[in-house]
């Protein structure tokens, strides 16, 4: 079994479309679509990294960083940030919370399968 | 209490005179000027400003301001603001001049500035969109998220030649489905952006309904006897949606004060009890901020002061005001915090009863009465407040010495003033 993604992503086709080009390249992948209970799965499925959308229903994004942060079962865990908002705060905000890289959509396939490798098979 | 007065420049300088017992030839020749155009100015047939208004206050042993009437000192705020804000060399001790040699120009600039301000309130409001209408940011999220999974799949497919029959049909229907919803979402969103130019450089949704509500008392008090719908009147009023979702606010409000105190009824208590608010609320039995909107609705036809009424939230922000001679609010944000209202707001459910005058006119005098109401609580979120405050002019003589309420601190003439956030220009010059 290859290394476990888990996505926290809340558009069905977004999480079908990277989940199959992810597995395609031999990681497993658990999806998981609500901010509220979102915590729950990553501690009932401890994941090696986390794929992670800003607007999520229920919590936020950067609610969920700043819980994982904060837990020192996950606060080392690397966390990509998704999120359409690009401006300039919203990186910063991630950064200060976080994450180790940040993404804005519409993101290429390769983008994020290349840094889930660099992530996961250095 | 009296009603208060409002009289022209021409009209106090007679008064003016007459109390002193100067005779007009007398006066007119201490001023340089001839008797019988001291008369056309004794009955405003001519307006004056500015070097002569201020030879004869000195003649009178009078401060100039308590010459000019409410409409004149208006519009010279309005110039002083207009100078101020522009930042221009503008020569603010010459406005006086200004607007007594050209008032259509002075009105000019008075329009200008106010299109100016709710142009630059717009252009503020379009660009904090992103930030703080949840509702345009759901749209475009919407959206983004669209093109994201559109672009992975169509990727997915055009990448991928051994792709099973099995993928290709899944996706190329997620595709499609992605497609029809940004088809949509587009619509909605352009839809919701384009707004009809009349609306970008037009007043303000709530100033629409003041302005409306101020010409059409006589309608409201008839729909209380008449019964007539207020989606009726809504319609026919005429304004754009956003003003019509007040009105209709309104109009709902005051037919519900109107079903507690019924208008002929409550005329008389008012009267009877000198516009007390706290003895009408226990008349009626209803709340201050029902008995405030109701005193202020009272017909200066029919022998009532002329009331003023302002209603904000917890932010300060004016919701409603209805203005009345020497009294009004800043709507820009910056009012002078000593105003009743935002004590009030200090103090939820606590009323404040406070008697001020202005600076610029210290025969103007309002007793202030103030209350800030809880209007809505929902379970985990913070209180919705709203604060009311009615303005009744020329009280009688209070026991205190009345509070001094500016209009805002750059052109306040107030002195010694602790809440002052920033120097006048018209002491600092």
């Amino acid at each position: 079994m290859g290394k476990r993604v888990l996505l926290i992503e809340d558009e069905p086709n977004i999480i079908e479309a990277i989940s199959f080009i992810l597995s395609r390249d031999g990681f497993t992948v658990h999806t998981h679509e609500d901010g509220e209970t979102a915590m729950e799965k990553v501690r009932a499925t401890p994941p090696d990294m986390i794929i992670l959308d800003v607007m999520l229903p229920g919590r936020s994004g950067f609610d969920i960083l700043r819980d994982l942060r904060a837990d020192p079962m996950t606060a080392e865990l690397p966390v990509l940030m998704l999120t359409a908002r690009g401006q300039t705060k919203d990186r910063e905000l991630a950064e200060r919370l976080g994450a180790d890289h940040f993404m804005t959509k519409p993101f290429s396939n390769s983008e994020v399968r290349d840094h889930v490798r660099a992530v996961l098979e250095t | 209490m009296s009603v208060a007065s409002e009289a022209k420049t021409g009209s106090r300088i007679r008064e003016r005179r007459i109390d002193l017992g100067l005779r007009q030839a007398d006066l007119a020749q201490s001023v340089g000027i001839s008797a019988s155009y001291l008369n056309l100015i004794e009955h405003n047939r001519r307006r004056i400003a500015g070097r002569l208004l201020g030879d004869i206050a000195r003649s009178l042993d009078v401060e100039a301001a308590l010459l000019m009437d409410g409409a004149d000192r208006e519009v010279l705020e309005q110039m002083q603001a207009a100078a101020i804000h522009s930042k221009s060399k503008a020569e603010i001790d010459r406005a006086e001049d200004l607007a007594s040699r050209f008032p259509g120009w002075a009105e000019l600039i008075c329009e200008q500035t106010r299109r100016i301000s709710n142009l630059e309130a717009k252009v503020q409001e379009l660009s904090d969109r992103m930030s703080h209408d949840p509702a345009l940011a759901a749209s475009l999220h919407s959206v983004i998220s669209s093109v994201t999974s559109i672009r992975s799949t169509a990727s997915i497919l055009t990448s991928d030649e051994k792709l099973d029959a099995d993928w290709q049909s899944r996706f190329h229907k997620n595709i499609h489905d992605d497609a029809v919803r940004l088809a949509g979402n587009s619509e909605s969103l352009i839809g919701y952006l384009e707004a009809p130019q009349e609306t970008l450089i037009g007043n303000l949704p709530a100033q629409l309904v003041e302005e409306w509500v101020e010409g059409n008392y006589e309608l409201i008090r008839g729909m209380e006897t008449s019964g007539r719908a207020v989606a009726e009147v809504v319609e026919e009023a005429g304004l754009d949606s956003a003003a019509s979702l007040l009105l209709t606010q309104y109009l709902d409000e005051a037919m519900s004060d109107a079903a507690v105190m019924p208008m002929s009824e409550f005329a008389k208590e008012a009267k009877k009890r000198d516009y007390h608010p706290g003895e009408l609320a226990e008349v009626f039995e209803t709340n201050l901020s029902a008995v405030f909107r109701r005193l202020s609705v009272l017909g200066p036809e029919s022998g009532h002061p002329p009331m003023g009424l302002t209603v904000c939230d917890a932010s300060g922000a004016i919701l409603y005001q209805k203005t009345a001679p020497e009294f009004g609010l800043s709507r820009a944000g910056n009012a002078c915090p000593r105003w009743p209202i935002f004590e009030a707001l200090g103090q939820p459910g606590r009323p404040v009863e406070r008697e001020v005058v202005l600076p610029t006119a210290p025969k103007t005098r309002f007793m202030c009465y103030a209350v800030a109401e809880q209007t809505l609580s929902v379970l985990n979120e913070p209180p919705i407040i709203k604060a009311t405050m009615l303005a009744i002019p020329n009280p009688s003589e209070g026991a205190k010495p009345p509070l001094t309420v500016g209009p805002t601190c750059r052109i306040c003439a107030a002195t010694d003033c602790t809440a002052r956030r920033e120097l006048s220009v018209l002491t600092s010059a």
